[in-house]
């Protein structure tokens, strides 16, 4: 058995066989998998915000769908992952609390999943598993030697996709 | 204001938070002390700038389970505020609130719910009003809204307002209970827009 490695709120890392990588209480987060399944080559951002380009402060490339699946596509194929084998799995973007109004502010999570999705095919990166939505936190682990991604929430019982 | 608002706070406009964080938390004690008809002191709250990556160890780490009551502001402030207390903790101030017997494992009923969601509007509440009152401005809040879930989870969404303006967050945490009895603890989190914060400092002549 490997390592474990954590993703905090809107970091990235990469990941080989025989490590995992997990990124624990996703909320209206939403958390990207890349991977090369013949190579086992993997990586996974935890995306905060849907643009970089409407916010002032965007340093921290990895907070952004765009910039930060851009920069965790840079990264795995620095690692030597093939680019057109590339597929990815995605989960999150849930919406923590039952607002009655639908102001922007508070549809974020529908609006990251939206953004990380328009990136992937912009990229051309088939999404070919995903979780995402609903009202629930979730904890991901993905195991790059069999592609699985391991999605646990409270009160039920963890499930592969 | 710069748009790194937290990153540049000095000690004086810091301290300004923590002492409303302290006037409030003295509202919410003694709004808590009627509603369970007991005594309850409080501690000197602390306020913490962290990065948002760490938010969720200061409540346990992202896993550990949390009730998270969130309202949104608006008029002269607008922003969120949110109020996060440990799931045990709740259902310990419900059994002392409703007299009622809860399971730890077992979910909460639609009433036991709404008395969590008063709870968190009386502590963001007391927060709020000594907010405005001692800035004079007008804070109006939405009704509480309630979850519970992985603390990490719930904390996404204030981090993501904090995520637009920073990498920092500020956190006001305020400790209620006797020292003989078990003490509840709560955290609560202000999160204004960067044009309300920029007001909010104005209007204190900082």
């Amino acid at each position: 058995m490997g390592r474990m490695i954590k993703v905090g709120m809107a970091e990235l890392d990469i990941c080989l066989p025989p490590d995992a990588i997990t990124t624990l209480g996703l909320g209206s987060c939403v958390g990207v998998v890349l991977y090369d399944p013949i190579k086992k080559i993997s990586g996974m951002v935890h995306v905060m915000l849907p643009d970089s380009t409407k916010i002032k402060n965007n340093d921290n490339i990895a907070k952004f769908a765009d910039t930060g699946i851009e920069e965790l596509l840079r990264r795995v194929i620095a690692k030597g992952a093939t680019r057109r084998a590339l597929v990815a799995k995605i989960a999150g973007g849930a919406q923590m609390f039952a607002f009655k109004s639908d102001s922007d502010m508070l549809r974020v999570g529908e609006r990251n999943v939206e953004a990380v999705k328009a990136k992937l095919a912009v990229l051309q990166i088939p999404v070919i598993a995903q979780d995402t939505g609903k009202n629930a936190g979730r904890t991901i682990e993905f195991y790059p030697e069999n592609g699985e991604l391991l999605v646990k929430s409270v009160g039920k019982a963890p499930y592969k996709i | 204001m710069s748009d790194t608002m937290y990153n540049s706070m000095n000690d004086l406009q810091f301290d300004v938070l923590r002492e409303i964080g302290n006037i409030g938390s003295g509202h919410a004690a003694t709004a808590l002390a009627k509603l369970l008809n007991q005594k309850i002191d409080i501690k000197v709250p602390k306020a913490e700038l962290c990065d948002f990556s760490k938010l969720a160890d200061i409540v346990g780490g992202a896993e550990n389970l949390v009730v998270g009551i969130l309202l949104t502001l608006s008029d002269d402030v607008e922003g969120m505020m949110m109020f996060i207390m440990e799931k045990n903790a709740a259902y310990h101030l419900l059994r002392k609130m409703m007299w009622c017997e809860i399971d730890d494992e077992q979910p909460l009923d639609e009433i036991q719910l709404s008395a969590l969601q008063e709870i968190g509007n009386i502590i963001t509440g007391a927060y709020l009003s000594s907010l405005s009152d001692l800035t004079r401005l007008t804070i109006s809040s939405s009704v509480p809204y309630i979850a519970i879930d992985m603390a990490g989870a719930i904390l996404s969404v204030p981090a993501i307002e904090f995520g637009k303006v920073g990498d920092k967050a500020l956190m006001i945490q305020a400790e209620f209970g006797r020292d003989d009895a078990d003490d509840i603890k709560g955290f609560f989190l202000l999160i204004p827009t960067m044009e309300s914060y920029s007001a909010i400092m104005s209007s204190l002549g900082l």
